[in-house]
């Protein structure tokens, strides 16, 4: 596909880039063959003793100069440059990418095609596996998740408690890398700040936090089941890995765990659309890394929980 | 001496002068805290002390306040004493001063409070984009109007290179800036949006970009290193001839050189090939300058060993070949494919910056600062030597850390396991790039320090001066 709209400004960038190169040097070429007079003036004057000696070009400086030039000529016979003339050599930088991406996954394909045909708990305990699987983990994976994948806290989930937003069967590991998910967790404002309350002090309950008011709990308990709360945390409050509601019994926490933060989650929910967080989103890995890396990196994950 | 008792326009030359200095520092110091934070990020202590805010106020403070008075300074003082005339109008000269002075505390409220168009070294929002076209075409207007009534025939050089930097900054500042302000945010708040889009709006701003650095900060500078090395060396310009091919030559090839900026974007393989030729070929016509000002010299070598004001043109040259030496090696694409968004594209803009940019500028004001004050010298010659000795330190700390930082950083990106996965992680190059990056900050404070000492010895001048305007020469060839 041509750059350009119209082949006029093809011929127009063809034909200012050589008369602009080519005139370097036929300038160049015309100053350098005016007369000098070597250690005199040009006869003018500024400024009671500005003057400027009739010095010829140096020679060295001319031939840099010259030589840029013949440099250049041949590097737009070879290479792109002038319009749409792709240049004898026909390369292109989407065709050098693609070569090298060629060359990659020949250098690197029989390493990934030993894991093919194992299972996800066996590639955990391949010592070769685990290494590569730690690098591309250390590369695309600890900006949130931390180098030792222990997360951090602010939705970054920890990957080494056995403790599974979305499941920790090595598919639904698999499913997690490769697709993504959106852990949103949806604003309840309109419950009015009292249930908002009471409901905070229920879940805080469930993993036995300090300065729980039993009341409050208890109609928070009631709230709990009369809102929509248990569609993705569960009747139960023990999660739910198809909707990636997390778990709220067990003290595990991607958010703080205090009374007012608590609060803060139910009332403005988590990673909504323009909201002002947008942590808790995993991003979709299958496009980028394909399939055998997506698959190695699931068995690091796995055996970080799975020792 | 000139029967005539009209005298040049000195005053304004004066307070540019004295401005460049209070900028400079100003803006050094603003560069010393952001590198402080690099080493320190515990100092992003409020979001208009943050580093994203703080960085564009140093290069706008650098390059425009402290670059900017000090081409105003001396292309005012030049274009008078070359023309031997008084300067078109006063009045409209000092509105330049005012105005510019206006611009430049604009930007230093604007970019901590986050205003911004985003658009590096135009980040500045509409209404000032304004200010910055009025301001620029009175420049314009006084410089040009000045040479305009000259009484000399010829032109002299160094204001082929203020004229220049003239017009091509007015040309790069309207393409670059036209913008669609969204008038409901209001004046006071403005925001506005490119009228270009995608990849043409990133060519533009590095059409722009680069040739801030060829017109603004090259060309200018040399027509400032045209009149100062001459008339401190006390020798006439080595080469005409060379002076007319290397400005002809420099002017038009350094206007395609921008794409150098986008090697390996969405920019078409043609346009990045031509922007890498053309600044290969930009490698002679800069080093034009540099070869006219350096063998100016010759035959008056002697008077480096005692004068500090030289040793600063000098290093100023030495610095801007060696410059302008690297940025055509940067611009070869495999090259730039190891150095790109590394600290050496850093250190190689702070050698042109600090080397050249500001060692011309220090340089000329020494120069300029005890005539416009009526003194023989400056307060204290020893502070001028200390001042070049602790900024030449601090330039080669920070231009040499930069330099082993960046390409480690580029190795350290491209390296990869026998599995192609990458050897480092980027917080492995971070790790590695502090201590340089200790060193960097030692070598801006020291820089710093330098422009501090100059202040002092500048104040003390003009203490024991008095503010003075000297009369109009009539030409040599008047007399003959």
């Amino acid at each position: 596909m041509s750059d350009f709209t119209h082949d006029f400004w093809n011929f127009y960038i063809a034909g200012v880039a050589l008369v602009g190169i080519i005139g370097c040097a036929l300038f160049l070429w015309s100053q350098g063959s005016a007369s000098y007079t070597i250690g005199k003036t040009t006869g003018h004057s500024w400024d009671e003793d500005l003057e400027e000696f009739n010095n010829p070009l140096p020679k060295w400086w001319s031939w840099m100069f010259y030589i840029t030039v013949v440099f250049s000529l041949g590097y737009l016979v070879y290479y792109p440059g002038l319009g749409s003339f792709p240049g004898l050599g026909k390369w292109t930088s989407v065709g050098q990418y693609d070569a090298e991406e060629k060359a990659a996954a020949a250098d690197y394909a029989p390493l990934y095609d030993r894991f093919k045909g194992m299972a996800i708990p066996a590639i955990a305990k391949d010592a070769k596996a685990m290494e590569m699987g730690q690098r591309l983990f250390r590369t695309y994976c600890i900006q949130c998740h931390g180098i030792d994948g222990g997360g951090k806290d602010g939705g970054f989930p920890n990957l080494t408690d056995n403790d599974w937003l979305h499941g920790g069967t090595p598919e639904r590991i698999v499913e997690t890398i490769g697709n993504g998910w959106q852990g949103v967790m949806t604003p309840h404002d309109y419950l009015g700040a009292d249930t908002v309350r009471n409901l905070a002090h229920y879940v805080r309950s469930l993993s036995n936090q300090p300065g729980v008011d039993a009341a409050r709990a208890n109609l928070g308990r009631t709230a709990w089941m009369n809102s929509d709360c248990f569609t993705c945390h569960g009747t139960d409050a023990k999660g739910n890995p198809d909707m990636g509601g997390p778990n709220l019994t067990d003290n595990i926490w991607l958010y703080k765990s205090d009374e007012a933060t608590v609060i803060d989650t139910i009332t403005n929910g988590r990673n909504l659309e323009g909201g002002t967080t947008t942590n808790n989103r995993m991003p979709a890995w299958k496009s980028f890394l394909g399939e055998d890396k997506v698959k190695l990196l699931a068995a690091y994950v796995y055996g970080l929980s799975n020792k | 001496m000139s029967e005539t008792q009209t005298t040049y326009n000195y005053k304004v030359v004066r307070q540019f002068a004295v401005m460049t200095v209070i900028w400079a520092i100003v803006g050094m110091l603003v560069g010393v805290v952001i590198a402080a934070q690099l080493v320190w990020p515990e100092l992003n202590l409020a979001p208009w002390l943050s580093y994203g805010r703080l960085r564009p106020l140093h290069t706008n403070a650098v390059i425009f306040a402290f670059g900017g008075c000090a081409l105003f300074a001396t292309s005012y003082y030049c274009v008078q004493r070359t023309s031997h005339t008084r300067i078109l109008s006063d009045g409209l000269a000092a509105f330049t001063f005012w105005g510019w002075q206006l611009v430049i505390l604009l930007a230093a409220l604007s970019l901590p409070l986050g205003i911004t168009t985003g658009k590096e070294y135009a980040e500045l929002e509409w209404p000032i984009d304004i200010l910055i076209t009025l301001v620029w075409v009175v420049y314009a207007v006084v410089f040009f109007g000045t040479i305009a009534k000259r009484t000399v025939k010829h032109i002299y050089v160094a204001n082929w290179f203020f004229g220049a930097m003239i017009i091509a900054v007015a040309l790069l500042h309207l393409g670059n800036s036209a913008e669609i302000p969204v008038i409901a945010e209001g004046f006071l708040t403005p925001r506005s949006y490119s009228v270009y889009a995608g990849v043409q709006d990133a060519m533009v701003q590095w059409w722009y970009g680069h040739n801030a650095v060829g017109f603004f900060l090259t060309a200018g500078f040399l027509g400032m290193m045209y009149y100062f090395v001459p008339k401190q060396a006390g020798r006439p310009v080595y080469s005409y001839r060379l002076s007319v091919v290397h400005f002809w030559a420099l002017i038009f090839t350094y206007m395609w050189a921008g794409p150098h900026h986008l090697h390996y974007t969405a920019l078409p393989d043609w346009a990045q090939s031509l922007g890498m030729l053309f600044s290969l070929i930009l490698l002679a016509p800069s080093w034009g300058g540099m070869i006219n000002g350096i063998m100016t010299l010759s035959g008056a070598w002697h008077k480096l060993r005692d004068d500090p004001v030289l040793k600063f043109l000098v290093t100023s040259l030495s610095f801007y070949g060696m410059s302008t030496f690297e940025g055509p090696m940067m611009s070869v694409k495999s090259v730039n494919a190891l150095s790109h968004y590394t600290d050496w594209t850093v250190g190689h803009v702070h050698s042109g910056a600090l080397g050249w940019v500001a060692m011309v500028s220090v340089g000329s004001l020494y120069y300029l600062l005890p005539r416009l004050f009526g003194r023989q010298q400056m307060y204290s010659v020893k502070l001028i030597t200390v001042h070049f000795w602790v900024s030449t330190i601090g330039i080669v700390l920070y231009v040499a850390s930069m330099w082993i930082a960046g390409v480690v950083q580029g190795l350290m990106w491209r390296s990869l396991n026998a599995d192609g996965t990458l050897q480092y992680s980027f917080a492995e190059a971070v790790k590695f790039s502090y201590p340089f990056w200790s060193v960097r900050l030692l070598g801006g404070t020291l820089f710093l320090v330098g422009m501090i000492i100059m202040a002092y010895n500048m104040f003390r001048t003009i203490a024991a001066g008095t503010a003075e305007d000297a009369p109009v020469l009539a030409p040599v060839a008047q007399h003959a």
